[in-house]
């Protein structure tokens, strides 16, 4: 009886609406006069948005393979579009990722940010709303305006309270993301057209000639493949990452990426899976490019930020190699990098962030020895920074490690230069922390630092524990994909190509 | 309690006091920090030794704690794997670093960091544990790189000196090399085998021995060479093979309790247990065994070259280690493997014992760590003394001495193995036994015998030769500072004083197994069926093993037999050969060393520059990586990427707008002309369909 009235509640809608509506309300009660009840409102309204995710783990159907928790409205029936939305094992823990994250982000702002509190405020609750949309929405049409519409947020999250090279930065940002995705809505147009419908099941079944596959596959690889990002259409990341400020770093990290690598596994891939065998090769080496070169200029980045932005695409290139190698093991550690990765890649730009509310420089040559006067801060930052190295006990391991291996039988080669994330994942991250943390007090700015506080501590507490925890015990994440996964590549090993022509 | 609970207990209990230590050592008194870890190790202790006792009496177990996760039909599972040869792992790791806990209290008496160290080596016992006590790559992959963690966090626990936190640096990635083949070869495993839990893939792995893969071209390799050769590249990086071998000298920047526990009885052996544990696959390629006994052969002989040049106590030591770490590897590829594990387990006391015995006269020197400052220490340490004595005798392969047995089981069986390599592997440990002898006597003679060099020595030139290698990113206006640090040493009219029982007990307890293990678990390892189910020799292919025990039961009858028999060997007057040497050129005639350094500056200076072993990777993997990097970066991204593509296209862009703008001029006839054109256009167009 318990279990048929929590089922029968719209989980998903309130997922995307309960932030949005919040974000609204921060937007009509807050202001920078009353900026404690500003910041309170933000954190109620993004703890209850994270509260309605928990369900959709805790009442997810593990045995079933497809969509769950759907909700199925009329839209606009004079284009057969619909308000639906569902999520599978893959969506679901992304679900939980964004509402999780905007609470980490609202807290990060605590005090940080003193001018237009609510509207900061606002911009990532109702972006979390929006994300989430993005995860959910199961109507293409619902999926690309959820989509667009996360755009304007950044967009303002890092044009209003970025860095000095902030418009550069935006401009770029947002060019690159809108190029990319004018030819998804046309792909979708073009679907639209074949079905009649913006139906995604309706996609799934549509038989496709090669060729139109291919172009299908193109228009979606344009639109994800700058949102990952791939190389090399990276380029707009580090310089967004390098202007935004903390919390626009986090979601950009933690779930915009995503945003990306589950669209593959969402439109491009199951809608033209023939075309995906066909790209395979190419987006296998694509995605090794982005290992071992991204890593290589990991390496020499002497701003922090872009060192982990450029780290961020290296371990990107993790989840497409996944995504093509068409095995269980590699999907499922593919989308378990992606959730590691939001906590790891969270968890460090709050790292710079701590640094940066102190010192002002993003700058590895302005720090040294930070342990001696932050040695709370430098436990955390040394564990983040193995975790960014793939350590084993960390959540970094254990998606690398599934697509390593599955790499290995896939090809000895592929899973050769993969690992060699192994030495250079370490080699950027701890040498970026021995100049930075080790040592002796470099400068009086250094020397003038003093250690986390309370919030700061229980932020990188939280994360630190999600780290380890599923570094030791990481099968409550896959268990929840298993089903999901395994129809994943049964529909992937079915051709799409009509029996008769081409 | 049942005895998987013991079992757990047993790597639990360490970790839950490195916690607890670890989070609130800032709330707890000091003397929390040792009581609780050495708690924690000494229960551990004494389960690892009541488990013991059920191995004896066969008890064995299998068995999976926990899923650790699923994915489609592949399991991975925690879970651990007793037999006599785990179950002596866990005794060996948790009474050495029991020890090494008791002899912290007064080695880190005065460090800040007091509990922080303790914390450390407790997580350390607890990876070691996990690592030792793995029934599947997986776990084993997890301590192995733990450990390494901790290697890490330990080689640089004074964080301020430049050349720790280099050395610690350089640790990590040196042994992310090693991991980067291993866990390939995990890989491998899991790919062909099927699974990655030790029993199924050892049983499945006869009927994969023909199995031929291609990786390259047409040239087929064998499944077992390609994973057995990977799996041993971990092997190289964590046991410090050559080339893999240059974290292992500068970890010394670490505090000398874990150099003993980490860096000579523990954690550098974990890839010779592994290869070990691995027998099954081992064996069934011949050629990996020849790579692993020339790998190990080169190691044993060239790095005790090394230990004869170094000055700093600690560095002698290490590179004494190395070579040790060799003569076990060569006894791997001799397919000796029991022969191995006999080396690691004799090698763990008196190495400790050595390493311990080096921090109590570096505690008497006030943290001087030149033995050229050093002498007659014999009259100030006496325990420290008589311990490093017999450390340096077993270490050298003196009869009756723990060391004596296993080098010279090594040794045999090198002689009788057949396979290719093995006559180079020969030569080198039996030339090695006189490198050693040397530099261990060098090494004591200088420190505990002749005069005392400090009272007249230069403080200002002191110690740190070996320190400074051109350490490339060490910070010059750090140098000052870590000066500071380091300049202890004793006045000229100070006396060295023996430290408290804390030390010297743990040496004593040491220095009693280095005496007397080798006697006691000669017959049982060697020859008894102590490793019977678990370490597998192929007789056929590998007999070397075979005919040792043959000759031992033929000549030797007995441990002691086998000593008395010892005494006429050649590995014996080559080891007397040396310790007179070293008697002689440095007690005697101190004279000589200095002038065959003045003649043969050319072969001194290959062996101060560590065969060049450094500056390679330094310039080239070093440098190379970081060279590229920025090639990558300003020519790829900013260049090529965002140049010419990127703000190329925008530029582009701004240009044609520019041309378009011109166009809309906002003259009436200049549009009305237009249209006249484009009217006369569309009407030659429409004329010409139709």
């Amino acid at each position: 009886m318990m279990q048929a009235d929590l089922t029968s509640i719209s989980w998903l809608s309130l997922a995307i609406w309960l932030p949005v509506l919040s974000g609204v309300l921060v937007l009509l009660l807050g202001g920078d006069h009353k900026a404690t009840l500003t910041r309170w409102l933000a954190l109620a309204g993004s703890l209850v948005s994270f509260l309605v995710t928990l369900p959709l783990y805790t009442l997810f159907d593990v045995q079933d393979g497809f969509f769950q928790f759907e909700e199925l409205l009329p839209w606009v029936p004079a284009f057969n579009m619909h308000y639906h939305l569902g999520v599978d094992g893959f969506s679901m823990p992304l679900v939980l990722l964004t509402s999780f994250t905007t609470v980490i982000v609202v807290l990060a702002g605590w005090e940080v940010i003193t001018k237009h509190i609510a509207q900061y405020m606002a911009a990532f609750l109702i972006m979390s709303g929006i994300m989430i949309g993005v995860f959910t929405a199961l109507d293409a049409i619902l999926y690309y305006v959820f989509w667009e519409a996360m755009l304007i947020p950044m967009f303002l999250v890092i044009g209003i309270w970025g860095g000095p090279n902030r418009v550069y930065a935006t401009i770029k940002f947002f060019l690159y993301t809108l190029l990319g995705s004018l030819l998804m809505l046309v792909a979708f147009i073009y679907l639209y057209h074949q079905t009649g419908s913006f139906e995604l099941a309706d996609y799934y079944l549509l038989p496709l000639s090669m060729q139109a596959q291919i172009y299908i596959f193109i228009a979606f690889f344009m639109a994800f493949a700058v949102k990952i990002p791939m190389w090399p259409v990276h380029t707009w990341l580090p310089d967004a990452h390098v202007e935004a400020p903390t919390g626009g770093s986090v979601v950009l990290a933690a779930i915009a990426l995503k945003l990306g690598g589950y669209s593959f596994l969402r439109f491009a891939m199951p809608i033209a899976p023939d075309a995906a065998h066909y790209f395979s090769t190419a987006m296998i080496v694509l995605s090794l490019i982005a290992v071992v070169y991204i890593a290589l200029v990991a390496l020499v980045q002497k701003d922090m930020k872009k060192l982990i932005a450029y780290s961020s695409i290296s371990h990107m290139g993790f989840v497409t190699l996944g995504f093509f190698m068409f095995s269980q093991l590699a999907l499922e550690g593919a989308v378990v990098q992606m959730i590691s990765h939001g906590f790891i890649s969270s968890a460090m730009f709050l790292s710079v962030g701590v640094l940066y509310d102190r010192v002002h420089s993003r700058e590895i040559s302005a720090y040294g020895g930070v342990v001696n006067k932050m040695p709370v801060f430098a436990a955390f930052a040394v564990l983040f920074a193995m975790a960014n190295s793939g350590l084993p006990g960390t959540s970094g391991f254990v998606g690398e490690f599934m697509v390593i291996l599955a790499a290995v039988k896939f090809n000895f080669w592929v899973a050769f230069f993969a690992a060699t994330t192994l030495i250079f994942g370490a080699a950027y991250t701890l040498w970026m922390t021995k100049r930075v943390f080790f040592g002796n007090v470099t400068n009086h700015h250094v020397a003038e630092l003093s250690d986390l506080n309370k919030r700061e501590f229980l932020i990188l507490g939280i994360l630190a524990l999600l780290v380890i925890g599923f570094g030791v015990y990481p099968q409550p994440l896959t268990e929840v994909m298993q089903a999901t996964s395994a129809e994943f590549l049964k529909h992937m090993a079915i051709s799409k190509l009509p029996v008769t022509g081409y | 309690m049942t005895i998987k609970q013991i079992l757990m207990l047993i790597p639990v209990l360490p970790l839950l006091a490195a916690a607890i230590v670890g989070i609130f050592r800032n709330f707890l008194p000091r003397w929390a920090g040792h009581v609780l870890t050495i708690a924690g190790v000494g229960a551990a202790f004494v389960l690892a030794v009541y488990i013991f006792n059920q191995t004896l009496s066969g008890f064995t177990l299998n068995e999976a704690i926990y899923t650790w996760l699923d994915s489609g039909d592949v399991h991975f599972e925690v879970g651990f794997l007793i037999d006599n040869l785990s179950a002596m792992m866990m005794v060996v790791v948790t009474f050495v670093s029991l020890m090494v806990h008791i002899y912290t209290i007064g080695y880190m008496a005065e460090d800040p960091g007091y509990s922080r160290f303790f914390s450390y080596i407790s997580l350390f016992t607890f990876s070691m544990l996990m690592l030792v006590m793995s029934n599947n790559f997986m776990q084993l992959f997890f301590g192995w790189e733990a450990v390494g963690l901790v290697s890490y966090l330990l080689i640089g626990f004074w964080f301020t000196r430049p050349t720790a936190i280099y050395a610690n640096l350089k640790a990590f990635l040196v042994n992310r090399v090693g991991d980067f083949g291993f866990l390939l070869g995990i890989g491998m495993v899991l790919y062909y085998f099927g699974s990655l839990d030790y029993a199924t893939v050892f049983q499945r792995a006869p009927g994969l021995a023909e199995t031929q893969i291609n990786l390259l071209g047409s040239c087929n390799w064998s499944l077992m060479t390609v994973t057995c050769l990977l799996l041993f590249v971990g092997a190289m990086g964590k046991s410090a093979q050559v080339p893999l071998h240059v974290w292992l000298p500068d970890s010394m920047e670490g505090p000398t309790p874990i150099s003993a526990l980490i860096h000579a009885a523990t954690m550098v052996t974990a890839g010779i247990f592994m290869v070990a544990r691995m027998s099954p696959l081992y064996e069934l390629s011949t050629t990996a065994l020849s790579t692993v006994m020339v790998i190990g052969a080169i190691t044993a002989l060239f790095m005790g070259f090394l230990g004869i040049i170094q000055n700093d106590i600690k560095r002698v030591v290490a590179y004494s280690t190395l070579s040790q770490l060799g003569y076990m590897t060569v006894a791997l590829g001799a397919s000796a493997y029991s022969v191995a594990i006999f080396h690691l387990m004799t090698h763990a006391f008196f190495k400790a014992l050595l390493f311990l015995g080096a921090g109590s006269v570096i505690m008497g020197m006030h943290h001087d760590q030149d033995i050229r400052n050093m002498g007659n220490l014999k009259k100030y340490l006496p325990i420290t003394w008589i311990t490093s004595l017999i450390g340096s005798l077993a270490l050298i392969g003196t009869p009756f001495f723990a060391g004596f047995y296993s080098k010279d089981s090594i040794i045999e069986a090198v002689e009788l193995s057949h396979i290719p390599g093995s006559g180079f592997a020969y030569f080198a440990v039996i030339v090695g036994v006189f490198v050693t002898a040397f530099y261990s006597f060098r090494l004591y003679f200088l420190v505990f015998h002749g005069e005392e060099k400090w009272r007249h020595a230069k403080h200002d030139d002191h110690a740190h030769a070996a320190h400074s290698d051109a350490h490339a990113d060490a910070h010059h206006d750090d140098d000052h500072a870590h000066d500071e640090e380091h300049h202890h040493g004793l006045g000229p009219n100070d006396n060295p004083h023996e430290p408290g029982w804390v030390v010297t007990l743990p040496l004593v307890l040491l220095a009693i197994p280095s005496l007397v293990i080798g006697y006691i678990a000669l017959e049982p390892m060697l020859y008894g069926d102590f490793f019977k189910n678990v370490i597998f020799v192929n007789p056929e292919a590998h007999p070397a093993m075979e005919h040792l025990a043959h000759h031992y039961h033929e000549f030797m009858h007995s441990p002691a037999g086998m000593a008395i028999h010892g005494f006429t060997s050649l590995p014996f007057f080559l080891a007397a050969s040396g310790v007179l040497l070293s008697w002689f050129f440095y007690m005697k005639r101190p004279d000589i060393p200095a002038a065959i350094k003045a003649r043969c500056s050319v072969i001194y200076n290959i062996l101060e520059n560590k065969y060049g072993f450094d500056s390679f990777n330094e310039k080239f993997f070093a440098g190379g990586s970081r060279c590229l990097g920025s090639l990558l970066w300003k020519f790829g991204d900013i260049t090529l990427i965002d140049g010419a593509m990127v703000n190329g296209t925008a530029n582009t862009m701004g240009k044609i707008a520019a041309k378009m703008r011109n166009l809309q001029s906002g003259l009436i006839y200049h549009y009305a002309f237009a249209m006249i054109i484009g009217v006369f256009l569309l009407m030659t167009f429409f004329i010409k369909i139709n």
